[in-house]
């Protein structure tokens, strides 16, 4: 009955094991005990085999059939249920939530057919703590090809042929940098991994090091190869627990099969990785910060040239790549540079993973060819907006990144088509909006961010910002003033153009951007001391409307300090001495009549 | 100087701290895995402790106070034995976690930087967890709480009790 199923494997990413309080592993292990399955169905952990919103997935192998675990209960019957399932496909079980359609498997699914995967191609495949399965789907068969049938110039050769770019946000030719740390003969020379994922908003590279911690690896050693270093570095948030232990495992694996440490698969080259837990600094994502951090410093930027791949890392040349570039170098090597050069677009050649997260229906990690339009992100494999909201902005590339508005969703995602239009792609976060959030809250939140994380090194940064910080907050208190507007534009001009390092010369984009495309909003605040998106509790007056309230007293129901009172038949009262602008009476009106 | 530390902590604590310190001594870059694994022990590193370090590793108290106020992880002021973190990423920004945040501290009766009287709890914000997909989301321990309603933050703090 059960003959085709050979291993059930579980979502096992961060995201779901937050999900209480279903321990999927635990309770399938005893159910497949209980039903005498136990020694002929394998466990597999994995990462995120569903958008996540719809919880803790499990997926049985061959096939790639998946299923929600929603509750414990009965849980025997319900995993009978889906192995009964499995031998008719017609079971409502089989079919998406949303749209009622059947599944066949995991790639029909319209999240998953849009998409392309290189990066996230061992996405519910593998089990990331097995070096086993990772060799067997194709795992360090670059490596392998690289020592053994190509010179460290022809490896070079492959990943500029292939057009890969720095996928950490700036979009530096790969190709172009191992060269330049080639050249210099200073040794040792180093390697180094740019784990320390801060953009809010992003987690793709902590799903890659959680799921395929092997991929990150063979992509360092590659370069390794290609640069004539002998030492690697990854440098990883210590927000990520998970992703830390995943790559202590993977390493010490990797030395007992002989894929790090001396004479590697015996060609006689040399190289070791060690694990570096960041303290906790944004700033520390750029580059040159980031070794000096590694050095046990303060992580401040440091002036360029010299370049790292010139004096990098204890002065050496250091080759820093971000964990999704290393995660591609094995498939480039493997399939060549020219198969890559394919996929994507002129300029951007190659996929890009992007973490979709907001007010989407469809919430999760999406990887698309370079060039793919705003839209079938955020529509097709978003699912569109969730709830009766309507879409207003998408904020792309985190605090160095703008927001952008409807019409521009026809444009496609590469690294240099939404610099006209004032956004980024930068590392991949996308952040859908809908009309319940504020512009101008939304820009007060990255500014404050900024703030916090600037290193403090230099003046524009440290002092602009928060320049620019009081005038919002100013507006957003109800206290602005017309000028305001045009001091905010000087203030970002100024630190744009006089910043030491990219941080601080990209920290005014989400200012500018929602000052160029909801100036409105802006006005708003200003000039009728009103918040459209009904945010800004200081401009709340918190009066009913009486053309738009039905008199339906949910508003009275809900409010938390019994500050409102109401007789059927009548407009509710508000009684401002108790009431402690909660706005809990705001979002349960359907209607929009409190204002 | 060790006394007064010793009075503040404990002599086993402080010994485990010279311990760490020993072990580093040698490694190039070592500053910053000493606080870390210091805070693990003492939980936070008032400036008596940051001075003893820099005494006892021969560098500058002014480099190690540099390094301790740089980073998010290391805290000058003492802890609660559960820290409450509240993510502040923008997909939690976006779902309210602002509002969630104050009341969080208007139900521990705590504005940040403060310790609940019976030493339980403290505030704080953090940076984006990477759970964006759980939106909103807080850590209470070493437990996460997703999809939290901001309307019931009391949930939260029931199952963290128990």
């Amino acid at each position: 009955m059960i003959s085709s199923v050979s291993r059930i494997a579980y979502c096992a990413s961060t995201t779901c094991k937050f999900r209480k309080p279903i321990d999927v592993r635990g309770l399938l292990t005893r159910t497949l005990e209980e039903l005498g399955y136990a020694e002929r169905i394998g466990l597999v952990e994995t990462e995120c085999l569903i958008s996540c919103h719809q919880g803790p997935s499990i997926m049985f192998l061959p096939g790639g059939k998946v299923f929600q675990v929603r509750t414990e209960e009965n849980f025997t019957e319900t995993l009978q249920g889906f192995f009964a399932a499995l031998q008719h496909p017609t079971s409502p079980l089989l079919s998406e939530p949303r749209t009622k359609k059947e599944i066949p498997g995991i790639e029909s699914v319209d999240f998953f057919a849009k998409q392309r995967l290189i990066v996230l191609r061992n996405r519910g495949h593998i089990d990331g703590e097995s070096i086993e399965e990772y060799i067997a789907h194709d795992g360090y068969l670059g490596l392998y090809k690289a020592l053994t049938s190509l010179t460290p110039e022809e490896v070079i050769g492959e990943v500029k042929t292939s057009g890969l770019r720095g996928r950490g946000g700036a979009g530096f030719p790969t190709g172009r940098k191992w060269e330049e740390a080639r050249r210099y003969r200073a040794y040792p020379k180093y390697v180094i991994c740019n784990g320390d994922e801060g953009d809010p908003g992003a987690f793709m590279d902590r799903s890659v090091m959680e799921s395929d911690p092997h991929a990150v690896l063979e992509g360092m050693i590659i370069c390794g190869y290609a640069t004539g270093a002998t030492q690697g570095y990854i440098y990883v948030r210590a927000e990520y627990p998970l992703a830390l232990r995943m790559l202590r495992t993977a390493i010490a694996r990797a030395r007992e099969k002989g894929f790090l440490g001396r004479n590697i698969l015996g060609s006689g080259f040399d190289f070791d990785v060690h694990i570096y837990p960041g303290a906790g600094a944004f700033v520390c994502g750029e580059s040159s910060a980031l070794m000096v951090s590694v050095e046990g410093k303060r992580g401040m930027p440091r002036t360029k040239p010299p370049r790292s791949t010139e004096a990098g890392l204890w002065g050496r040349p250091t080759c820093l790549n971000n964990v999704e570039t290393f995660a591609n170098i094995p498939q480039i090597i493997l399939h060549g540079g020219n198969w890559f050069r394919a996929i994507g677009t002129e300029d951007s050649t190659g996929t890009k993973v992007f973490s979709l997260t907001g007010a989407v229906k469809n919430v999760g990690l999406v990887e698309t060819p370079m060039g793919t339009d705003l839209r079938t992100i955020i529509f097709e494999i978003g699912g569109g907006i969730r709830g009766n909201a309507r879409f207003k902005a998408v904020q792309l590339g985190g605090p160095a990144g703008g927001c952008l508005t409807e019409d521009h969703l026809h444009l496609p995602v590469t690294f240099d088509s939404l610099q006209e239009v004032g956004a980024i792609m930068g590392s991949g976060g996308i952040v859908v909006m809908d009309d319940s959030n504020c512009m101008v809250d939304v820009a007060r939140f990255f500014t404050q961010f900024c703030v916090d994380e600037s290193c403090g090194k230099c003046v524009p940064c440290r002092v602009g910002l928060r320049v620019m910080l009081g005038l919002l907050e100013k507006i957003i208190l109800g206290r602005g003033e017309p000028e305001d507007l045009g001091e905010l534009e000087r203030q970002a001009r100024h630190i744009q153009t006089t910043s030491h390092c990219g941080l601080g010369q990209a920290a005014p984009n989400p200012v500018l951007s929602t000052l160029r495309y909801f100036r409105d909003e802006y006005e708003a605040h200003i000039h009728e001391k009103r918040c459209p998106a009904r945010v800004c509790v200081d401009l709340l007056r918190f009066e009913i409307d009486p053309d738009k309230c039905r008199k339906c007293g949910l508003c009275v129901k809900v409010c938390p300090v019994g500050a409102m009172t109401w007789q059927k038949g009548e407009y509710p009262v508000i009684h401002r001495d108790l009431c402690i602008r909660c706005k809990s009476c705001i979002r349960a009106c359907k209607f929009k009549a409190i204002n | 100087m060790r006394n007064e530390l010793v009075e503040m902590f404990t002599e086993e604590k402080m010994t485990a701290v010279d311990a760490i310190i020993e072990r580093h001594r040698d490694n190039p870059g070592e500053l910053l895995m000493v606080l870390v694994e210091v805070q693990d022990i003492t939980r936070y590193l008032p400036v008596e402790l940051q001075r003893y370090i820099a005494w006892r590793m021969g560098i500058p108290a002014s480099r190690v106070y540099g390094v301790a106020s740089f980073y998010s992880y290391f805290s000058l002021a003492p802890r609660g034995r559960k820290v409450v973190k509240v993510c502040t990423g923008t997909a939690c920004y976006v779902k309210r976690a602002g509002e969630i945040k104050e009341r969080l501290k208007q139900r521990l009766g705590l504005s940040e930087g403060e310790v609940s009287a019976d030493g339980e709890f403290s505030i704080e914000e953090v940076r984006c967890l990477g759970a964006c997909g759980l939106a909103p989301v807080a850590v209470i321990g070493e437990e996460t709480f997703g999809l939290i309603n901001p309307d019931n933050v009391e949930e939260i703090l029931e199952k963290a009790s128990s």
